[in-house]
């Protein structure tokens, strides 16, 4: 019985990709269907799409096959997991949903496909963090791997980054946000302003890092220069003296009790805050956001050093071509359109095309998440949960307060291996 | 003896029986090859490809045939290795002598102080239901007892015991060793109920009869007796200890390493290579130490 109906499935599933196939073919052949959601609808298209998880939200899958009818295959992995799938199994997608400096690391060895700028419909829309690197004309540009710096390539066959913008982009730029220090306002009792903070004898045993060793070393590195120990010419792309000044001034730490615990994940991150264990630690926003959904207070501190910043961006995986590939622009285009740019600033992250995403929230969710206006009304995450009562302020200020200050992006360092092994040294000590 | 007797005759009847039948021959081998086809293809080979992946260089995207030694010198020349041998181990032999006496004394307990077997069985059952839950939840359940504000610590300072929280509970070593010791101890007790309830209780009523105390009896016939069931609890919990990553990352807050959670960070880095080195030397010292106790007792006498 089990034999039969397996091969039934099998023959059905078959015959439906050929006269899928068959479709697509005979659609492109006649030329006869014109508009792009008529063919997806008609010929099944899926676009098989895998990332670091933070974008992989089912609600964009489930948007995306109502307004497109292009099925989104998701799968989410951690970021090492996705910077090797990238490389090594390029056919097994076809959209990367990945972070700029898995990009340094993915694009050179050829797996993905520059994009034609003038296929972009909202190319010109888009946060100009991206492209020049300066939010406003007369902001700096931030240490570690800025997502410009590898926004561009010089020529549609081209594996080398541009130093400016040209016609070909890498990764149309999605998701970003600018991270600091989570604290207890409660339980610190005091004002809390830089990263040096944290190394407070008055916390010891109340603080905790990210054991990530990419992240927890910038994290590290704003902390150390915070505290006037040393400072990077570049944070992002440390030399191996830099990397062991750094390792050591965190053994030494740990080895004087200032942490109490290092944490892998998101929820051990929560749990660490909730529960009163840490005072101050490293944290991302969602985090922050849950936390203070447990009616415990948590603030996402800005300091004067400034934010660790990361974002992430589509990239077109290199053997994408004909249909397929103009299915994917028409899906890189709905995804700047507007409705999850307004989906992915509700939830605390930062649209890349802001003029689209603004038509799709209120005026209080727009003044409240992006301009740092006190809220009006009650703030709801997406899924209807209330995030704000009336009167709460954005910790952090405006879009352009948060992102103008980044002192630095997440990156990939040519002394990479070496920072991991001493990474490791430093959990083991 | 009997074996030297038997010889002669078998040898005589060989040539016979190989004349008779050629399935004769091949039965022993026919009769061993599912195992020894499950035990090749998910036992042996994946360690031949560990053995060999551990030779090959890497970067952050692949792995290169190729026959390295820097892999292991990497593992056997750094601190970083050796201090977190020297941990793992040091978790081994506290949780193994603490699962080992609070193990022997629980089986004791079931097999002599219980009289019917059906209540025996009963409690023994008792003993294994922490095993329907899972063991990260087992593990993690203990964070809200042992936290800061957690359920020992608040008792403790709402009583007056203490002026402010205990720290080392939680995110420390006795945090460690204690969920390990929770979650092993069965493992101990098992294998030494197990051989308790097959001591003939007729040897400890002669060693009675001949004039011999409780702890003469329980030191010179329950405890040799044992033996063998203690090796089999000691090599489950010396493996489990030694190749634990998760109790040791959850309980420690991060702050500890043992080798599997070593590995780990070098898998979820990619760096293969590196870490199926630091596998060959784990294999090869547990196997030292399993050698090393079935030296020490016989456990084929138990089988």
């Amino acid at each position: 019985m089990t034999n039969t109906s397996k091969t039934k499935t099998g023959i059905s599933r078959r015959s439906l990709l050929k006269t899928g196939a068959a479709a697509v073919g005979l659609a492109a052949g006649s030329g006869v269907i014109t508009g792009f959601p008529t063919i997806w609808a008609q010929s099944n298209i899926t676009l098989r799409q895998f990332g670091t998880g933070v974008s992989n939200l089912n609600a964009i899958a489930d948007k995306c096959k109502a307004d497109l009818g292009i099925t989104l295959e998701m799968t989410a992995t951690d970021s090492d997991a996705a910077a090797q799938r990238a490389v090594t199994q390029p056919d097994s997608y076809d959209i990367a949903d990945i972070e700029y400096w898995i990009c340094k690391k993915v694009f050179p060895t050829g797996v993905l496909q520059p994009m034609d700028v003038s296929k972009l419909k909202y190319y010109d829309e888009l946060v100009p963090l991206f492209k020049t690197g300066k939010l406003t004309p007369d902001s700096v540009i931030a240490q570690g791997t800025a997502p410009h710096t590898v926004g561009y390539v010089e020529a549609q066959d081209s594996k080398t980054f541009a130093k400016a913008p040209t016609n070909w982009f890498t990764m149309v730029p999605t998701i970003y946000n600018a991270d600091t220090l989570g604290i207890r306002p409660d339980l610190v009792g005091r004002d809390i302003t830089t990263w040096a903070d944290i190394m407070d004898p008055a916390f010891k045993g109340k603080t905790a890092i990210l054991n990530i060793p990419s992240i927890g070393i910038m994290d590290a590195a704003m902390i150390m220069e915070a505290t006037g120990n040393i400072k990077y010419a570049d944070k992002g792309n440390m030399t191996k003296d830099e990397i062991d000044k750094t390792i050591d001034f965190l053994i030494k730490a740990k080895q004087a009790g200032q942490f109490r615990a290092f944490w892998k994940s998101f929820d051990e991150s929560v749990n660490l805050m909730a529960s009163g264990e840490v005072v101050i630690q490293s944290m991302w926003s969602p985090a922050v956001a849950a936390v203070r959904s447990k009616g415990i207070a948590c603030r996402f501190q800005p300091l004067k050093e400034g934010y660790r910043s990361w974002g992430g961006g589509l990239g077109l995986a290199a053997h994408l071509k004909g249909a397929e590939l103009d299915a994917a622009y028409e899906y890189i285009n709905w995804y700047t359109s507007g409705w999850v740019g307004g989906y992915l600033n509700r939830q605390g992250y930062y649209s890349a095309n802001m003029v689209s995403a603004k038509k799709f929230m209120s005026e209080d969710e727009w003044g409240y998440w992006i301009e740092g206006k006190p809220a009006k009304g009650e703030i709801k995450a997406p899924d209807g949960t209330v995030m704000e009562k009336a009167g709460a302020v954005r910790d952090g200020g405006s879009f352009e307060e948060r992102m103008g200050k980044v002192a630095c992006w997440n990156s990939v360092m040519d002394e990479d291996r070496y920072m991991v092994k001493r990474w490791n040294e430093f959990i083991a000590s | 003896m009997t074996v030297a007797l038997e010889r002669p005759a078998i040898a005589a009847a060989k040539p016979a029986r190989r004349r008779r039948s050629s399935i004769g021959v091949v039965t022993p081998y026919l009769q061993s090859a599912p195992l020894a086809l499950i035990l090749g293809a998910f036992l042996l080979l994946p360690i031949i490809m560990i053995v060999v992946v551990s030779f090959w260089d890497y970067d952050f995207a692949a792995m290169y045939p190729d026959f390295l030694t820097t892999n292991y010198s990497d593992v056997l020349g750094s601190w970083v290795t050796w201090k977190t041998y020297l941990n793992t181990i040091k978790f081994a032999a506290i949780v193994w002598a603490l699962t080992l006496f609070i193990g022997f004394w629980v089986a004791y307990f079931l097999a002599f102080h219980i009289r019917t077997t059906a209540m025996q069985m009963v409690l023994f059952l008792v003993c294994t239901v922490p095993f329907l839950t899972s063991n990260i939840i087992r593990m993690i359940s203990w964070i809200p007892v042992l936290g800061r504000n957690g359920l020992i610590n608040s008792t403790l300072v709402h009583l007056g015991l203490v002026p402010k929280p205990i720290e080392w509970l939680l995110y420390s070593e006795f945090a460690v060793v204690l969920a390990m010791v929770h979650l092993y101890t069965l493992f101990m007790v098992t294998p030494i109920f197990n051989t308790l309830m097959r001591i003939d209780r007729s040897l400890v009523e002669a060693a009675r009869d001949a004039g011999a105390s409780g702890w003469q009896v329980l030191w010179n016939v329950i405890i040799p007796l044992a033996k063998p069931g203690m090796a089999i609890g000691t090599i489950f919990v010396v493996t489990l200890v030694m190749a634990d990553f998760s109790t040791v990352q959850v309980m420690s807050g991060g702050q500890s390493a043992s080798v599997a959670l070593m590995m780990k960070n070098q898998m979820s880095l990619l760096q293969y290579p590196a870490a199926a080195a630091n596998a060959v030397v784990l294999l090869v010292l547990v196997l030292l130490m399993v050698a090393g106790i079935l030296r020490i007792v016989d456990i084929r006498r138990e089988l």
